[in-house]
């Protein structure tokens, strides 16, 4: 089983990433589960979301505590909730931000992380140029899918189309697409 | 075909496919998106016959689908948490005029304090309310179960309320099989109403009844409530021979050799098993889809060799503990089975698999107290009555709590 938990605030796509996620492992083949976790229901508020992908069928229903890996969506929830709680050093962990793992006083994850598992990418300037909103949900799954190669970015293709039409869905695909090459890129630099 | 959807989406489709004639709703979390996925296919006119009304209340809402059920429509309709119980009154109506209303309860947790996430409460206060009450373990589960309520509605002529964890379920995405179209036809007939409001041959529902009569009447309604033990396993059979789908009204899980049983209701259940199959001591499971009638011989028969039956309970009865434990007890009376209480996962507490492991431990050490509340965080607690008993005007105990525990949402699990 291989455990997901994203991070956020309401208003920017946390749970629709988790759906689109586990929608995508779906399409790969794999059992997936996806639910969230709301904190107050408004814009703005902390909100978490999570994902299991596994090959047998998934009965669990308890929070995702021990996370393969973290997708933060919004780091300015860095100093508010405990992000990286229980995610081991094998774990994944993606970062939407402008600034780099030093600048976020992170360093210390990447010396105790894995090379290659843990990285940041500014998926809202992505999503901006794109969509003209800054929306960075579906660029990160793209990101995601680089850095962990737990989904196809094929199928999360099709799990937007299938979800948003029109050209929402195009623009969400190229943010994805464009996410995914830059990750593939930092991660095999 | 199986789909990876949202369990609320899951949920109206299947409803959809049941053909209900008129939908009465109010939205309130985590129900919302059954009744916006309903409102939506009939305002695109693929559920069709059907008047979706956009009604004033929960109250409404049920006054609503008592007279489109007494006027002879295949009526649904669902709700949530402080909206069931604002329906109350009509609901003891629907079940006292024999409607077969089938609706969905989004389990969620009553206030005060307000919160929006799932527990029993708000079911289980209604328990007595009359209606058969099924809990879904898992999506695919409460898609059948709907499909299942219908029939059983009908067929008895009592309303349905189909009980889903909300957002646990109502919101988890998951692959999930609709039954298709000619499925649902096949086992659900157009709707043959055992009374309606009719001009050309009038009849009188609701009608004053005195002391005279009442118990009679009342009497009745039990004995056609209780009908639904029988009828459950046949109907199940065929939804299966139909469908493929496997609904039970008591089902178990590793029970064979097992002298410790945990019986719970709902999407726990998925949990509780895979607590257990890591676990040296064999203990099994038993989860109840059918609460209401509750089905005792069935019951008594799966916990034959059980020594002690730990009731794993969203919701409590404050004075006094147990809900599904004293049923549980009553079932089992006459035998020298152990029943202990846990009230877990309150107010959207997550109930993980390490707690029902230690709570197990303490269960297999003797140390499990008859009622007890899983992870009940004892510190805050006891700082809390200290507060209290410090001066007397101390304030709400929600906000004393808040204090120490924290805003909600600002911990994992």
């Amino acid at each position: 089983m291989f455990e997901i938990r994203i991070h956020g605030r309401g208003g920017q796509g946390v749970v629709t990433a988790a759906e689109l996620l586990s929608v995508a492992a779906f399409l790969d083949g794999h059992e997936a589960q996806a639910f969230p976790s709301f904190g107050s229901e408004r814009m703005g508020a902390p909100v978490m979301a999570f994902c299991r992908i596994s090959d047998a069928p998934i009965r669990l229903r308890e929070p995702v505590t021990k996370p393969d890996a973290v997708i933060v969506v919004d780091a300015t929830l860095l100093h508010h909730v405990d992000l990286f709680a229980g995610v081991s050093t094998d774990g994944y962990v993606l970062i939407n931000s402008t600034r780099s793992l030093a600048e976020l006083g992170l360093s210390d994850l990447l010396e105790r992380h894995q090379p290659g598992r843990v990285a940041t990418i500014d998926a809202t300037e992505i999503a901006r140029e794109h969509l003209g909103r800054p929306l960075p949900n579906v660029c990160l799954l793209g990101a995601f899918a680089a850095l962990t190669g737990t989904v196809s970015p094929g199928s999360i293709e099709t799990a937007v189309r299938e979800r948003f039409v029109g050209a929402v869905a195009d623009a969400n695909v190229r943010a994805a697409r464009e996410a995914f090459a830059m990750m593939k890129q930092v991660t095999h630099a | 075909m199986r789909r990876q959807i949202e369990g609320s989406r899951a949920i109206a489709e299947t409803v959809a496919r049941c053909r209900p004639q008129v939908v009465p709703a109010y939205p309130i979390t985590p129900q919302t998106h059954i009744v916006e996925g309903l409102g939506a296919m009939v305002k695109a006119g693929t559920l069709a016959p059907c008047e979706y009304i956009t009604v004033e209340s929960e109250f409404g809402a049920m006054s609503a689908a008592i007279g489109a059920s007494a006027a002879g429509a295949r009526t649904y309709t669902a709700t949530a948490s402080q909206g069931l119980l604002y329906m109350a009154e009509a609901l003891f109506n629907a079940s006292g005029l024999g409607l077969p209303i089938v609706m969905t309860v989004a389990n969620r947790a009553i206030g005060a304090p307000i919160n929006i996430w799932n527990d029993h409460s708000d079911s289980m206060s209604q328990r007595d309310c009359g209606w058969v009450q099924l809990y879904a373990e898992d999506n695919q589960t409460a898609v059948g179960l709907h499909v299942l309520a219908f029939r059983l509605a009908e067929e008895l002529s009592v309303p349905v309320m189909v009980c889903v964890d909300g957002f646990v379920l109502t919101h988890a995405f998951e692959p999930i099989e609709v039954p298709d179209q000619e499925s649902v036809d096949a086992y659900l007939p157009p709707y043959r109403a055992r009374q309606v409001l009719d001009p050309d041959e009038p009849v009188t529902i609701g009608a004053m009844v005195g002391p005279e009569a009442f118990t009679e009447v009342r009497y009745l309604a039990h004995h056609q409530l209780e009908q639904a033990i029988e009828h459950f396993p046949r109907l199940a059979d065929e939804y299966a021979a139909l469908t493929g789908g496997s609904l039970a009204a008591v089902s178990t899980y590793r029970v064979d050799g097992a002298r410790t049983v945990v019986l719970a209701l709902g999407s726990v259940s998925g949990t509780i098993k895979d607590a257990v199959d890591e676990i040296d001591e064999p203990v099994g499971v038993v989860t109840l889809t059918l609460y209401r009638p509750f089905p005792v011989d069935e019951l008594r028969t799966v916990l034959t060799a059980a020594e002690h039956v730990i009731v794993l309970e969203r919701a409590f009865a404050p004075g006094a503990g147990g809900v599904v434990s004293a049923d549980v007890r009553t079932a089992l009376a006459g035998r020298q089975t152990r029943v202990s209480t846990v009230v877990a996962g309150l107010g959207g507490r997550a109930v993980t698999k390490a707690s029902i492991q230690a709570m197990l431990a303490d269960a297999a050490a003797n140390r499990l107290p008859e009622l007890s509340f899983l992870d009940l965080r004892t510190d805050i607690v006891e700082e809390e009555l200290a507060r209290r008993d410090s001066a007397h005007r101390t304030g709400p105990h929600s906000q004393g709590v808040l204090r120490i525990a924290g805003v909600p949402g600002s911990r994992i699990g």
